[in-house]
């Protein structure tokens, strides 16, 4: 049956609180999850107090200070820090988006809190294991696939079918929207996910493809495709304002239109 | 939960376990089906609901007497048919999300589409046996 509560060796226990940083003027106040596999211990929440006059806005920034300054032992990834990577995807006051783009102050009064994306496996600390999240982008073959003979040049597109893809090719597989689907915390085995699915309908929708057939095949599935109940939490946890929900029911669409 | 306590660890690679036993090629039909009857639903709700008020509280003959019209009676059946399997499929839709448990969900998949049929039966054939005044 589905879990409605976190296993037992998943639920946070206490935590420790770090003093302030020394004559600092203005803080504000991190509650970072903290698991470690080594120690045998459960999670934990862990107070950081940031000293806000000597680190930028986002709350990246904040994280890198306390890595810097207060706890070296704090894991959690980032890479761009702008937005472009999809390293630093986290659940930040609920709700999954990335550290590097999302302002401290755009969290409203109180702790800044912060927890590793829902429902996946822990590595460490805010580092998820997204291994099954890249499997599921593998298994939609997300490259052009044609039986044509290659052209001289390259494979051409007009215009208009290039502005079809808009809106699919700018996702970066940071796994907020997946991760917030409770349908693919429920099914993540076999529910292929928002993300996944927004990438299969970015290649099924180009017009340079050969293969919307085969991919539509491999996609007519009650588990991999119609898992999707338009919940919509993937289109509101999108930092790239992308519409995932909307991907797929363009899929189905599709599915209705080959039929009828 | 850790990864390392991430339940069945087996050798298969990650691509195997997703692409497991394959596509099964179907699902479209029934999520067609879905969209057909909640149309029908909508349209059928308030003519539906118009003859149950009418009938509230009449006694058989009333009862008899109204369905024989055959309008009536087509919208009514209309209504279960609709009811019924719109019933069906999203029952089952929330079966396949909540019950992981192969033999319980096919239990239950199938309990579903008997009880399904069950009452669809059951009412079409108390709509026909007033309908024809039997």
């Amino acid at each position: 049956m589905v879990e409605f509560a976190l296993p037992k060796n998943s639920k946070i226990s206490g935590g420790k609180t770090w003093p302030k940083p020394a004559g600092a003027t203005e803080v504000r106040e991190f509650r970072v999850y903290r698991w470690n596999p080594d120690d045998g211990k459960n999670p934990s929440v862990d107070t950081y107090y940031v000293d806000t006059n000597d680190c930028g806005p986002m709350v990246l920034d904040g994280l890198i200070w306390i890595k810097n300054h207060i706890d070296p032992s704090l894991t959690f990834r980032r890479s761009c820090r702008e937005g472009v990577c999809g390293s630093c995807a986290m659940n930040i006051d609920g709700q999954n988006t990335l550290a590097c783009t999302r302002s401290m102050h755009d969290v409203k009064d109180g702790a800044v809190k912060i927890n590793p994306l829902p429902h996946q496996p822990v590595v460490k600390d805010l580092v998820p294991d997204l291994t099954n999240f890249y499997a599921q982008y593998a298994s939609v073959e997300p490259w052009l696939k044609t039986s044509s003979p290659t052209p001289q040049k390259e494979w051409k597109q007009s215009h208009e079918d290039r502005e079809k893809l808009d809106g699919l090719y700018e996702c970066i597989l940071c796994a907020c929207c997946s991760t917030s689907c409770p349908s693919y915390w429920w099914n993540s085995e076999r529910y292929l996910g928002p993300a996944a699915l927004l990438q299969a309908n970015r290649w099924v929708s180009d017009s340079r493809d050969e293969a919307t057939g085969e991919r539509l095949d491999n996609l007519e599935d009650p588990f991999r495709l119609y898992r999707c109940h338009t919940i919509m939490n993937c289109a509101k946890a999108c930092p790239k304002g992308l519409n995932p929900a909307e991907a797929i029911a363009e899929l189905k669409l599709k599915m209705v239109e080959r039929q009828i | 939960m850790s990864a390392a306590d991430t339940p069945k660890r087996s050798m298969r690679t990650p691509l195997g376990r997703v692409r497991n036993l394959g596509a099964a090629h179907s699902g479209t039909s029934d999520f067609w089906r879905q969209r057909i009857t909640g149309v029908a639903l909508t349209l059928l709700m308030i003519p539906g609901l118009v003859i149950i008020m009418m009938l509230l509280g009449r006694n058989q003959v009333y009862a008899a007497q109204t369905l024989s019209s055959i309008p009536v009676a087509v919208i009514l059946l209309l209504f279960i048919l609709a009811s019924a399997w719109h019933m069906k499929i999203g029952m089952q839709v929330v079966i396949e999300d909540y019950v992981h448990n192969e033999k319980l969900k096919l239990t239950a998949v199938m309990l579903n589409n008997f009880f399904s049929f069950a009452v669809a039966l059951a009412s079409t054939y108390a709509i026909l046996k007033l309908a024809s005044g039997v």
